[in-house]
């Protein structure tokens, strides 16, 4: 038999939530509301006129090879985000979890770029690899490798990519770490008496202790890297050289606020918005079931 | 198989010394505990000779081989730890096997020297289950086949049992014992628990504060204790220890009763009396006001102070017992079990 405490009900449990709730529907929800409302619209050139046309943003959209083109990028791009970053931050993890003197130092110093914002990040990357006054293409000269990422949309793309995962280094370090930390060091001892040498026990021990983490933080960056990333290609690109580095968030801004197509990137808005949903769905969904090794 | 010298071992955190000048050398096939209260350095000690601690001073060899520099995989040693340390992706046979499968033996040979060592352990059926699948006894037994399949020349054992419930401690120590006879591969095994020391070392070394007290057989010890820490260790309930003042073969307890020994001890002294060798005899010396009585069925252990003190005194009675709580008992004991320490501590 359940037991349940009943409390004679009042206000007050309603005004304290109040807060929270309305802060949710006019910041979350009404904006939300509006951009799947303004995605059934079309306005004219001039903005004098507005049209509702259900579906047609989208059916536009279906059809508009820029716009697959936009999506395919944005997946290369937010792979290449998580895998750069997470790998990195797996190894700088794996020394930091070896480290005795010092250690705190050492993890204060690569928590940093995380408090970085991503136009200053993006600004950060900008100056070392302008083509005219940057060091790194003044020293690629050096071996012979000619660095222009205004011209170069090859170059623009992996750039933006290294600054959005630098920045992103430091969370995963940071999650790294803590799941490291929390593998019972006899564990690694015993696979030292049983003969693996570091590098085995990384790859037959750490990493598939640590990968309940890894599927999280997958998840985590790819939706920083669909999302979040506005600044740093705002910065860094402006989604050129001829789009090869407009990736979706970006062409929701450039269609909307540069071309001022306001139902076609309210449509382009709304379709991130159930990528975001599903992501998430995915994600929750798979921690409620508890990861199993 | 191998004997195992430890020659002069210090082990220094900062400017701590936690183990002092450790001597000692365990033969082939021999079943060495260590034993000793918790902080004492007795798993230190352990896994020193397993190279996951280094070695401040001193020597370790395992056989006629110096093993200092050593990484613990170069060692040939199997151990087993406290939580048991398997690894929780893997499959039972995967746990047992890893070992080998990093030395690169081949699948048919690692998969038979599994099952074998399975066999032994009655755990064959769990071989493809995953440790969280299992309860802790035979957790215990997979750590145990994880040392047994790699066929080291030493066994080392850090609280193997200290999770496992009181009845299940007890089977495993016998089996342990059993596997370490058959196997006659040489063991070192560290306790907290003295009854698990007496009843499965060939000798046992008691560690104090980083000292060893004394290094002997389970009778040994408990015979002729070294020191007085030795003697409250070992032996359940402990001993009871009554002052004293010697003088030419004679010792004066605090209540004026002396008792004849012969020894050449002088001054400030201190008996020690096991509660089992208390035997009540009509005009014995050693009078004892009772103030509490433990029934445990098989004995009456009688808690009361020494007559004219306020010493307790404890002593262990055949069966059951009905004495009244304030009742004076004579009591005597034989001279040879008799039990003098001096005011440091050490047997006279």
């Amino acid at each position: 038999m359940l037991k349940r405490v009943h409390f004679p009900s009042s206000l007050l449990p309603y005004l304290l939530v109040a807060p929270q709730i309305i802060i949710t529907l006019v910041f979350f929800m009404w904006p939300a509301s509006q951009a799947i409302y303004q995605s059934f619209l079309i306005e004219d050139a001039f903005g004098l006129s507005t049209e509702f046309v259900w579906f047609e943003n989208f059916e536009y959209l279906w059809n508009d090879k820029h716009y697959h083109a936009a999506f395919i990028r944005t997946g290369f791009f937010s792979l290449a985000v998580a895998f750069l970053s997470m790998s990195v931050a797996l190894i700088l993890a794996a020394y930091a979890d070896r480290v005795i003197k010092g250690a705190m130092t050492y993890r204060t110093l690569l928590i940093w770029p995380y408090a970085v914002a991503p136009v200053l990040a993006g600004a950060l990357w900008l100056f070392m690899f302008n083509p005219t006054i940057g060091i790194f293409p003044y020293l690629l000269k050096y071996i012979g490798y000619d660095w222009n990422h205004y011209l170069n949309g090859n170059q623009a793309m992996g750039l933006i990519i290294m600054a959005a995962a630098w920045k992103q280094v430091a969370y995963n370090f940071l999650f790294y770490l803590a799941a490291m930390q929390s593998i019972p060091k006899s564990i690694i001892e015993a696979a030292a008496i049983d003969g693996a040498g570091p590098m085995k026990r990384f790859w037959t021990l750490i990493l598939p202790l640590v990968s309940p983490t890894t599927f999280f933080l997958l998840v985590i960056n790819a939706v920083y890297a669909f999302f979040d990333t506005f600044g740093i290609v705002h910065a860094i690109t402006q989604g050129g050289p001829a789009g090869s580095t407009t990736i979706l968030v970006y062409k929701v801004f450039n269609d909307g606020f540069i071309g001022l197509d306001l139902g076609g990137s309210a449509a382009q808005s709304v379709i991130l918005m159930i990528l975001v949903i599903a992501m998430t769905a995915v994600q929750f969904g798979y921690f409620e079931k508890k990861v199993e090794y | 198989m191998a004997s195992i010298t430890l020659d002069n071992l210090t082990k220094t955190y900062g400017n701590t010394e936690v183990l002092h000048h450790i001597e000692g050398s365990i033969n082939d096939g021999e079943f060495v505990v260590i034993v000793g209260p918790s902080g004492c350095g007795k798993s230190t000690l352990l896994r020193m000779v397993a190279g996951l601690e280094t070695v401040t001073s001193g020597e370790i060899s395992i056989g006629d081989k110096m093993v200092n520099d050593l990484e613990p995989a170069d060692r040939d040693i199997a151990m087993v730890f406290q939580n048991y340390a398997l690894y929780p992706h893997m499959t039972v046979e995967q746990n047992m096997g890893y070992g080998l499968k990093i030395r690169k033996l081949p699948k048919a040979e690692v998969r038979q020297r599994v099952e074998e060592a399975a066999d032994i352990l009655e755990i064959r059926e769990y071989l493809p289950r995953k440790p969280r699948q299992l309860s802790g006894g035979q957790r215990q037994r997979v750590a145990m086949g994880r040392a047994i399949v790699r066929d080291p020349q030493v066994f080392l054992f850090d609280e193997p049992l200290s999770n496992l419930d009181a009845k299940l401690r007890v089977q495993m120590r016998l089996e342990i014992r059993k596997l370490q006879r058959r196997l006659g591969v040489t063991a070192i095994y560290v306790t907290h628990d003295q009854v698990e020391a007496m009843t499965l070392g060939d000798r046992l070394m008691v560690l104090n504060g980083g000292y060893v007290e004394q290094f002997g057989t389970p009778i040994e010890l408990y015979e002729r204790p070294a020191s007085l820490f030795v003697a409250g260790f070992i032996g359940s309930p402990a001993m009871n220890f009554l002052p004293a003042s010697a003088a030419a073969g004679i010792v004066t307890l605090e209540n004026g009763v002396a008792l004849e020994m012969d020894n050449t001890a002088d001054g400030k002294t201190t008996l020690g009396i096991r509660p089992e060798h208390l035997v009540l005899s009509q005009d014995g010396p050693l009078r004892l006001v009772v103030e509490l009585l433990e029934q445990l069925g098989a004995n009456t252990l009688i808690h009361g102070v020494l007559e004219g003190t306020d010493t307790q005194v404890i002593a262990s009675m055949n069966g059951v017992q009905s004495i009244e709580a304030g009742t004076v008992l004579s009591f005597d004991t034989p001279t040879r079990d008799l039990h003098l320490f001096d005011g440091d501590g050490k047997r006279i």
